[in-house]
């Protein structure tokens, strides 16, 4: 669009970047007060008397003797370990990505290479399920996961992410395996090998791109989920976005919501660092489905 | 593909579906039919010096016994549906004879819990999917125009809002809009009124959660928009340049054809996804001025007395809701499904 793009006129040249200003700071502006203002007590990230003071950290500077202070990190991390909820989240994600990218391979690739009515199908039921809000199946899970002592533990928990997870998994496997030519692996079948010999031998090697950009998004699913993990884990098993929530119930009355801040930095942290790497993949994924129709 | 081959390879998957998902879905419905077993009462005779007095009081150890040997309650039917907590049958056919007019009897509609949440999610979706739409094809409009080495930086932050966790997000832009924050003082500025609080007021607390919900996915929109930008036909582009087409005639008659097919496809998930809306919600703590159907169950799981029942009995309904709003696409599927 180059050559048309240049005989824009200027006051359409204008508008659309003060649009774009305007927008960037609408979408990044927010994140930097945050982190910015994490640093700071909370008469200052609060200010009653100057919305200035946030800036230059003037009640900051009169209880600490400095501009910045680490005593909200210091507070949720030592003090309410988030520490712990780190590691959760950690190992969450960890085994929720392995898992769901295994079963949803294997069966993202079955469903790509047959043509049998039952497949629409089972594409059609996974579509459904995607469309249920996840907090719609505990009611269904809690009785059961209580009475054969379930409920509360991080596996658990694990493999239910893994299991709403399945049905975006399949779907984005499935047409991802739908681009890599029938003649791959039929020609392997035609020299001898077994459909999973095939599989093994001649898709594994190719399938990698498609498998870094569903496991990016599962990776999304199991780190931001909060229906779900708020439900199924017991207190001390909480992973980050559970504990933030307890934060703003109890700390919010003693006046440590500066924890919580704290706690809210350190969980985007990572998924700051996630977009900057991954850039193209999260953008082609969510293209994917689309471009398709 | 052999059937069984067939079978072997998406076994795990739908095994995990099948226990995860479809079971859970069973226990829901059998649960939304049961309800707690109420507490045994027995009736226990004190005799003193001054004659005996029957009294009446809870024998915790029937009650634990019954509550173990059938752990799902009693039978209900389905009296949980129609509570005052769910569709309030009664409350909704009183209101309907006793209403002076319409608008009143939508007033006390909305006021009932189940009526409260669904107004609220109905009206959350009908205007933060449009809004999406607009916003997020407009930035993409936007960025397509911008220098090539600016696009990369912009797609980064364009993509935070979406990416970065709900409740967290919601909760950045809760405290900014606090009274005591950036935003709020803002407002107080421009409307002049030093008390103003969104916390404290409903529409304002209803326009943030709709600003939140825009904020949060026009990103998706942006980036499905923005690929589509980039495999708009230049010949036909060029075409229409050459036989003098404007600038906005071009636009009308060749980009937006061409990102219709998208469009269908960005609402379905905004649908699907705004149905859903619950993180803000709880961030914002926003349960006296809106509520949600997700909300709503989870408000039921998560108080003091877990209310089994009637969270199922609402999760029931949220996903007939989704099933009803599901049907036009799933129908138009099976047509090109069957057309080939």
């Amino acid at each position: 669009m180059s050559t048309i793009g240049q005989r824009q006129p200027i006051a359409l040249r204008v508008f659309a970047i003060t649009f774009l200003v305007f927008w960037m700071v609408i979408a990044a502006f927010p994140f930097l007060w945050t982190l910015w203002g994490s640093f700071k007590v909370e008469g200052d990230f609060f200010s009653k008397a100057n919305w200035a003071n946030a800036v230059f950290g003037v009640m900051t500077t009169a209880e600490t003797g400095a501009a910045l202070t680490g005593d909200g990190y210091h507070g949720a991390w030592v003090q309410e370990e988030f520490w712990r909820a780190t590691f959760n989240t950690t190992l969450v994600c960890l085994f929720v990505v392995t898992i769901s990218l295994t079963l949803g391979t294997l069966g993202g690739y079955a469903l790509s290479r047959s043509t049998e009515r039952y497949t629409f199908w089972l594409l059609i039921i996974a579509l459904i399920f995607r469309a249920m809000p996840p907090i719609t199946l505990v009611s269904g899970y809690l009785p059961v996961f209580f009475e054969w002592n379930l409920w509360g533990h991080l596996p658990t928990a694990i493999i239910v992410l893994v299991a709403i997870n399945q049905p975006f998994t399949l779907w984005m496997l499935t047409s991802f395996f739908k681009n890599i030519p029938q003649d791959l692996d039929e020609s392997a079948m035609v020299d001898g090998c077994t459909r999973f010999q095939a599989f093994r031998r001649v898709i594994i090697p190719v399938m990698w791109p498609g498998v870094i950009t569903t496991g990016l998004f599962s990776f999304l699913l199991a780190y931001n989920d909060f229906a779900v993990t708020a439900m199924i884990l017991s207190k001390e098993n909480q992973t980050m976005v559970p504990k933030i929530a307890s934060f703003l119930g109890t700390t919010q009355t003693k006046g440590n919501v500066m924890f919580a801040v704290a706690a809210v930095v350190s969980a985007t942290a990572p998924l700051f660092i996630l977009i900057m790497f991954f850039q193209r993949q999260i953008v082609s994924g969510l293209t994917a489905g689309a471009v398709k129709g | 593909m052999k059937h069984k081959t067939f079978f072997w390879f998406v076994f795990p998957s739908v095994l995990a579906m099948l226990l995860f998902i479809a079971f859970p879905i069973v226990s829901v419905v059998i649960q939304s039919l049961h309800v707690a077993h109420e507490q045994v009462i027995i009736t226990v005779q004190n005799c003193g010096p001054f004659g005996c007095t029957d009294s009446t009081k809870i024998d915790t150890d029937a009650t634990a016994a019954l509550r173990a040997a059938e752990p799902l309650g009693r039978w209900a039917g389905l009296t949980t549906y129609f509570d005052r907590g769910h569709l309030a049958t009664n409350e909704v056919a009183q209101a309907w004879t006793t209403a002076t007019s319409l608008p009143d009897f939508l007033g006390r509609l909305i006021n009932l819990p189940f009526y409260k949440a669904m107004f609220f999610t109905l009206t959350f979706t009908a205007i933060v999917t449009p809004l999406t739409l607009i916003f997020g094809f407009a930035i993409a409009v936007a960025v397509n125009s911008a220098a090539k080495s600016l696009r990369g930086p912009l797609i980064f932050f364009t993509l935070l809002p979406m990416i970065v966790t709900p409740l967290v997000g919601s909760l950045i832009l809760f405290w900014m809009v606090d009274a005591r924050g950036i935003v709020g003082t803002l407002l107080q500025w421009a409307a002049g009124d030093p008390d103003l609080s969104v916390k404290a007021s409903t529409p304002l607390m209803w326009a943030m959660l709709m600003v939140y919900g825009v904020w949060h996915s026009a990103p998706f929109a942006f980036i499905v928009y923005y690929a589509g930008l980039q495999t708009v036909n230049k010949e036909t582009l060029e075409a229409a340049v050459v036989d003098g087409a404007s600038r906005w005639e071009r636009i009308r008659y060749v980009v937006l054809p061409h990102l219709l097919p998208l469009t269908t496809f960005i609402a379905l998930i905004q649908l699907m996804d705004n149905f859903r809306v619950f993180e803000p919600i709880v961030s914002f703590s926003a349960q006296a001025h809106a509520t949600s159907l997700s909300w709503a169950i989870y408000n039921d799981l998560g108080g003091e007395t877990q209310q089994l029942s009637s969270a199922a009995a609402t999760s029931v309904l949220t996903i007939l809701c989704i099933a009803l709003l599901l049907t036009p696409v799933l129908v138009r599927t099976w047509r090109d499904f069957a057309r080939k």
